[in-house]
Parts: C-alpha cells; structure tokens; sequence
C-alpha cells in the first residue's frame, strides 16, 4: 500500500476564535479542516467547557509541510499573547496525496 | 412572603454547584431554556407593542440608548477608583453597562406574580441596552484603535443571539397579533415559571462555578460587583420616573440597569479586547451581581421604585 507523508497541524484554542481561525485558514490557502469541541487543563487553568465563553475547540488541519508552517507561524503572531492556545505538528501517512 | 420556588431553584443550584455535587444539566438544556424565554418575552412584548407604538416610545428608545452609554462610564470611573487597571476597568465596565436578559425573566417572573403592570415594550428596552455599553468598553480600553476589525465586531453585537431572539419575538408577535398569537400564550403564561426554574437552576450551578474564582481577585472586585447594581438601579429608577414609566416600568428599568452582561459583552469583548482578563468580568457578574439581583437585588428595587413614587418623583 503506498503512503505519502503530509503534516498534521492541530491547534486547540478557545471557542471564542473559531470564526477568526476559519477565516484565517481560509486565507492562507488551507482546503480542508476537522473542528471538535474539546475540555483541558493548561496553563490557563482548567478550561472546563462549563460556559459558553469557557469553551474550547480543536482544530486539526492536514496539509504540506510548508503550509503547516505558514499557518502556525501566522497563529504564534496573532493569537499566543493574550489567548489560551496550543499548537502542534506532526508527520502523517496519507492515502490520497491529491486531498491534501 | 416566602420565597419564590423559581428563586429557590437559583439557590439549590448555587448549593449544588458549591459542595461539588455531580448534578450536571446538560449544556443544550440551557441554550434552549434560553431561547425559549427570549422568545417569550419578545412575542408578548411584540402584541402590546403593536397595540401602543407611539411617538413618545422613540423618544423613550432614545434616552434609554444614553442609559446604556452612561452606564458603563459611571462603572469605569468606579473600577479606576478602585485602581483596577484600564484595560481590565473597561472591559468589565462594558458588561456592567449591558444587561443580563437572564435577570430581565425573573423581574418578569416576579412582577407578574405580585400582580404589578409594567410597560409592554420594556423587551425592547433589553435588546437596546445591549448595544451601547460594548462599544464604549472597546472605546474606553483601546481608543479608536485601527486593529478594531469594526464589521466583525458589528455583526457579533447587533446580530448576538438574545438580541435577535427578542427582536425576532417581538416583531413575530407585532405582526401576528393578539388573536393569532393566541395558541403560542401558554409560552408566557403556564410554560414560562417552569422553563425559568430550570434555568434559574443551570445558572445557579454556573454562578457557583464562578464564586469559587472569586478568592483569586478579592474583595475590591466584591465591592465593586455589590456597589455597582445598587448605583445602576438608582440611576435607572430614577430615568424611569423621568420618564414616566409606571411602578412596574420603574422596577424594571432598574433592574435592567443594575443588572451585567454575561453572554453577548464576553464574547464581543474576547475578541475586541484580548488583553482584558475575562474571567475577572465573569466573576464579577456571573458569581456576584447575578445571585445578588436574584436574591436581594429585585425586590429592593421594587421597593426603591415605591419610594421615590411615593416621593412625588
């Protein structure tokens, strides 16, 4: 079975940003994303999800190494000082190159 | 008089919530407890509206709108006062000058069940009271800042989800009318304690979830969140006898007006004011003023609105 490698880029931020970061990826060129609602503890203090302005989502973004980078470049700039935000990247296998 | 069961239900919440209890509601439950009071109260609003407009309302919009403005500086200048800094000052201050449509049901609630009139139109008053004390906030915190990305903040105020739900209500019941709307009644009548007992409930758990963080700020955040109802109600009251509202009226522009946002101000605030610590503003409201307007709050100013007719104002 052939694999071809992409990067996964997830973030997980507060809710309040979803229509900003959708905005933003839009931009930047990304084709597709995933988004879940999601619960933690970080730095921040437990963002428990409990209220509409204490929830969080995870975004998951699969797509070329240097788009990837592009975007977390761009989130670290806009959003790290004063939101409650994670960013990670991470080499994937995917089937269907041409998806992403 | 005993308590109120609806308000009952607000304090097993807050106990609930406070000795950790597992009790959880689910948090589409409230979305549309939520809704479903809104709704409520803008379709009743919006059948007597329709049989009273008058010039004389405009001119009432008005004065409520430079409510809504002075509102949050009179909070600004306090929260300065008290030497919190201006970031923080403004943006709290922008919830205290918006309104908590949550306290607005259970001034509803309680007026009803005393048997005290009021205005039909005060929904009205709700939605236009949320607008203003936002974008004073965001002017008192940055100035006018070019990084205010002003269409997005637009869409986020003016087309907020309370605002629209009474909006729409009121509009859906001015149209319809008092014989169509007739079906939609039990909504405001029968339906209307149970439904704002429930959700007097999930936000006594929320208020309790926000007290706990309180012992992080202290006590001149307590202060302010007990000092700034009671000046919100006197200066409310006393517009509406300006005004010429009638007793009910009176109560409840001052429980408008002592009353703070916690659901439309955060979210546009969040993304207007990132630097502004939010859950400094959510204590404040949620874990303070809220239980405080339910408890203590309304009735006073029921009985503040008595005096001050009783005094010929």
């Amino acid at each position: 079975m052939p694999a071809y490698t992409r990067t996964l880029l997830t973030v997980i931020c507060e809710a309040a940003l979803e229509k900003k970061l959708l905005a933003d990826l839009e931009a930047l060129g990304a084709s597709g994303w995933t988004l879940s609602d999601a619960r933690g503890r970080g730095s921040r203090g437990v963002r428990s999800a409990g209220w509409d302005t204490d929830g969080n989502i995870r975004l998951e973004v699969i797509c070329a190494r240097d788009l990837a980078e592009r975007l977390a470049e761009h989130l670290q700039d806009h959003y790290y000082t004063n939101y409650a935000m994670v960013c990670y990247l991470a080499e994937v296998e995917v089937l269907r190159p041409e998806k992403f | 008089m005993g308590l109120d069961p609806v308000v009952l239900f607000f304090v097993f919440g807050l106990f609930a919530g406070l000795v950790k209890s597992e009790l959880k509601l689910p948090p589409a439950l409230y979305e549309t407890l939520s809704i479903i009071l809104l709704l409520a109260i803008g379709l009743h609003g919006g059948v007597e509206l329709a049989e009273q407009a008058s010039l004389q309302l405009l001119g009432q919009s008005g004065l409520v709108l430079g409510l809504g403005v002075l509102l949050p500086l009179v909070a600004f200048t306090l929260l300065r006062g008290l030497r919190f800094d201006r970031v923080n000052a403004a943006a709290v201050a922008a919830h205290y000058g918006s309104v908590s449509a949550g306290t607005f049901a259970v001034v509803v609630a309680f007026l009803l069940a005393k048997g005290i009139a009021f205005e039909s139109y005060m929904p009205l008053f709700v939605a236009i009271l949320e607008i203003p004390a936002i974008l004073v906030g965001i002017l008192l915190a940055k100035g006018i800042s070019r990084d205010t990305h002003w269409k997005e903040l637009g869409r986020e105020i003016f087309l907020g989800k309370s605002i629209m739900l009474l909006l729409g209500g009121l509009v859906i019941g001015a149209i319809a009318g008092k014989e169509a709307i007739k079906p939609l009644e039990p909504l405001y009548t029968s339906m209307f304690k149970p439904v704002l007992a429930f959700f007097l409930l999930e936000m006594g758990l929320i208020a309790s979830g926000q007290l706990a963080s309180l012992k992080r700020y202290g006590f001149k955040l307590a202060l302010f969140a007990l000092l700034m109802p009671l000046l919100g109600a006197l200066i409310g009251a006393l517009l509406a006898r300006a005004m010429g509202l009638s007793l009910g009226g009176t109560a409840m522009l001052a429980t408008l007006a002592a009353s703070a946002s916690y659901i439309a101000v955060p979210a546009a605030m969040r993304l207007a004011v990132p630097e502004a610590n939010p859950s400094l503003s959510l204590t404040a409201s949620l874990g303070i003023t809220f239980p405080f307007n339910i408890l203590v709050g309304i009735p006073l100013y029921l009985a503040l609105a008595e005096t001050l007719i009783a005094w010929g104002l």
